[in-house]
């Protein structure tokens, strides 16, 4: 028969009131017991942990939105319920930000991927010491990437990458079609930010000074891969200034100011734009001449688990999870069109290279934007504020 | 001599914790971000410690960081003015109310913390929005044939920080008006004074550390913003902590973050001296109860 520890208390007390014990062995029974109690709990403590650390957790930083619901949906959740590791997810308001962060805290805890933007900032992370090394026999779905879009990652650390490419867009003008015809816009190209009779209707992204730059380049009729007049850029981005109401900070405040009819024209980003036509906005999108592209890859973090974070880029990889979050963040996945049938729906979203060789869009060149970066981003913080 | 000691090291060993805490806390990551802002930023996110002057010369000769403190002031004083016009009404009636069931209305004003901050800022675009519940109301009924354009401007930011900041100064004077002897105004009634009289030489002066407590509370909190005017704000809507906000997470530059940091700092610093010359510092306590 089994007697509850409440049960034996009780008995032993009772004893003792009757004087069949005396006080110090009721006393030490007492600290037998709890010092069973205290090893006992111990050893199941430690078998807990253990029982939790049988699933890693894999800390992942994202862009927020629809980007972020997507890789929730068809990339962690069902890589959770596979494998049993856990991913965090949450988001950022830049990268930025995270390298504040890790700096700051002198570790990478709490951080192990991240949606990261462009080669730039895979640039960045390499060159501040984070970047992993990934074995790519981990990631054998690798096969399928467009061979055009890891070169230029592979060109920064040809030895071995810390990340994988995902997907890519482009930064665009979006318009509201009720104010702005398909025929203007075209016209216009980028000079449509400067329209004057838009004026208190126009935002801009004020996150991004090489965005910024970008446009401002395109609009004094330079190259943006080969700006040679800075002061001309500089002095399209105030004229642009002039006219905004707003500089937007990021995706979901851009896809509210547009479906609000609080801006009618600004540049975007193109999935955003895609997402807001699926919900039935009367937003068009026009990817003017020498218009800015971009690519994003999933960087892991030195220090990382790495045989974890390997299963996990495998995963996403895989066509039918990478084509489910290309449709739900409405980014064309960097999967090759030529070796992995692409859906209508990715076939229609903007930016989307059937040729697979991304030679049609236009990428910003690390040679001649990061050894300006430094010194142009402080300019365009202070024109942003009017100085 | 022994037992003399003791004595005088006792208030001493009274305050150690507190010591130790702020030490820690305060004194220790403030001393830091000073050491830092002599440090030379050679790169984005690329620091070299140095005993340079460079952030400091760049901070008091460049205009644009001027610019900035001036505005973070006199936004600062409005917002601090308004909420105490229009928290000291509200303060009022809870503090004479005689419904059964104040504490209601106190955990109605402590409700609105139980919303995050960003929630409640981005709220306003849904009242004073193109399409906002004010535009909708007023194009309804015919008033106006195109929406007001009430957001992304000061009036914005000014109200975002008003509806954020407003509890505390309600709560500030509502504690103090709790304070003051209910006989008080009717021993000033029974003299002859007038209604308006009695709140003008009794209630008032007796609810200043409330008032002057919550301003402060407010004055500070605003002045050390950034978020509300991202939000809220046009291009020209800029506080001092946006500048700061830049330097360290945009331009990765944390030698002249530091350097903006530290000088918040020391303005509001001057700022809390400033009152307690005037005001004196047992009054804040008197305001806290």
């Amino acid at each position: 028969m089994k007697i509850s520890s409440t049960k034996r208390y009780e008995t032993l007390r009772e004893r003792m009131g009757n004087g069949d014990m005396d006080r110090r062995s009721f006393m030490a029974l007492l600290g037998y017991a709890g010092m069973a109690a205290g090893v006992a709990g111990g050893a199941m403590t430690g078998l807990s942990r253990h029982a939790m650390a049988a699933g890693t957790d894999i800390y992942f930083e994202g862009w927020g939105g629809v980007v972020s619901e997507a890789l929730r949906k068809h990339a962690f959740d069902p890589y959770t319920a596979k494998s049993g590791n856990k991913v965090i997810d949450s988001a950022f308001g830049g990268e930025s930000e995270v390298l504040t962060k890790i700096k700051a805290a002198g570790s990478i805890d709490g951080h192990n991927m991240l949606h990261s933007s462009g080669v730039s900032w895979y640039q960045r992370w390499v060159d501040n010491g984070y970047g992993s090394e990934l074995n790519e026999a981990n990631i054998p779905n690798m096969v399928n990437v467009m061979d055009a879009i890891i070169k230029p990652f592979r060109a920064i650390t040809p030895n071995s990458l810390s990340a994988v490419p995902y997907d890519y867009g482009t930064t665009g003008i979006a318009y509201n079609t009720k104010y702005v015809s398909k025929e203007e816009a075209e016209a216009l190209g980028a000079n449509l930010l400067l329209k004057k009779e838009l004026k208190g209707k126009i935002g801009g992204w004020g996150g991004d000074w090489a965005n910024r730059a970008w446009y401002g380049a395109l609009q004094s009729d330079q190259d943006p891969n080969n700006i040679k007049d800075w002061d001309a850029v500089w002095e399209k981005a105030r004229e642009h200034r002039g006219l905004i109401v707003k500089y937007w900070e990021s995706g979901a405040e851009l896809m509210d100011l547009l479906a609000k009819e609080e801006i009618y024209v600004t540049e975007a980003w193109s999935g955003r734009v895609a997402a807001l036509q699926a919900q039935g906005h009367p937003i068009g999108y026009l990817d003017p001449k020498n218009g800015l592209a971009w690519m994003e890859s999933m960087f892991v973090l030195k220090g990382s688990p790495m045989a974890d974070a390997e299963e996990l880029l495998n995963f996403m990889l895989a066509p039918e999870t990478a084509l489910a979050v290309a449709e739900g963040q409405k980014y064309p996945s960097s999967l090759d069109p030529n070796k992995i049938a692409m859906s209508d729906t990715i076939k229609g979203l903007p930016a989307f290279d059937p040729t697979g060789k991304l030679e049609g869009l236009v990428f910003r060149d690390p040679t001649t934007w990061n050894p300006v970066e430094k010194a142009q981003k402080k300019q365009w913080n202070r024109l942003k504020k009017g100085a | 001599m022994s037992a003399l000691r003791s004595k005088a090291m006792r208030p001493w060993w009274l305050l150690s914790p507190a010591l130790v805490t702020i030490t820690l806390l305060v004194v220790v990551p403030m001393s830091l971000i000073l050491i830092y802002s002599f440090y030379i930023n050679i790169d984005l996110g690329v620091d070299r410690p140095a005993f340079s002057f460079e952030n400091w010369s760049e901070l008091f000769t460049d205009s644009y960081y001027h610019v900035a403190i001036w505005k973070t002031f006199r936004l600062s004083v409005i917002v601090t003015v308004l909420a105490a016009l229009l928290g000291y009404i509200p303060a009022y009636f809870i503090a004479n109310t005689t419904y059964k069931h104040k504490w209601l209305l106190l955990l109605l004003l402590i409700l609105p913390f139980w919303v995050s901050f960003i929630i409640r800022t981005l709220s306003w675009i849904h009242i004073m929005g193109n399409q906002g519940a004010i535009n909708g109301m007023l194009l309804w009924l015919g008033v106006i044939d195109e929406p007001l354009q009430m957001m992304f401007n000061e009036f914005a930011v000014i109200v975002g920080f008003i509806h954020v900041f407003l509890p505390y100064m309600i709560l500030n004077v509502y504690v103090s008006l709790e304070g003051v002897d209910r006989n008080l105004v009717p021993a000033a009634r029974t003299l002859g004074c007038s209604p308006w009289q009695a709140f003008r030489e009794v209630t008032l002066p007796l609810s200043l550390p409330g008032l002057a407590a919550g301003s402060l509370l407010v004055f500070v909190l605003t002045a050390g913003s950034y978020v509300t005017p991202l939000i809220l704000g046009g291009p020209n809507d800029f506080l001092y902590g946006n500048l700061i906000y830049d330097a360290i997470l945009s331009e990765l530059n944390w030698p002249m973050g530091a350097t903006l940091s530290f000088t918040l700092l020391v303005l509001l610093g001057l700022v809390v001296v400033l009152y307690s010359r005037i005001m004196g510092m047992n009054q804040l306590y008197k305001a806290f109860g």
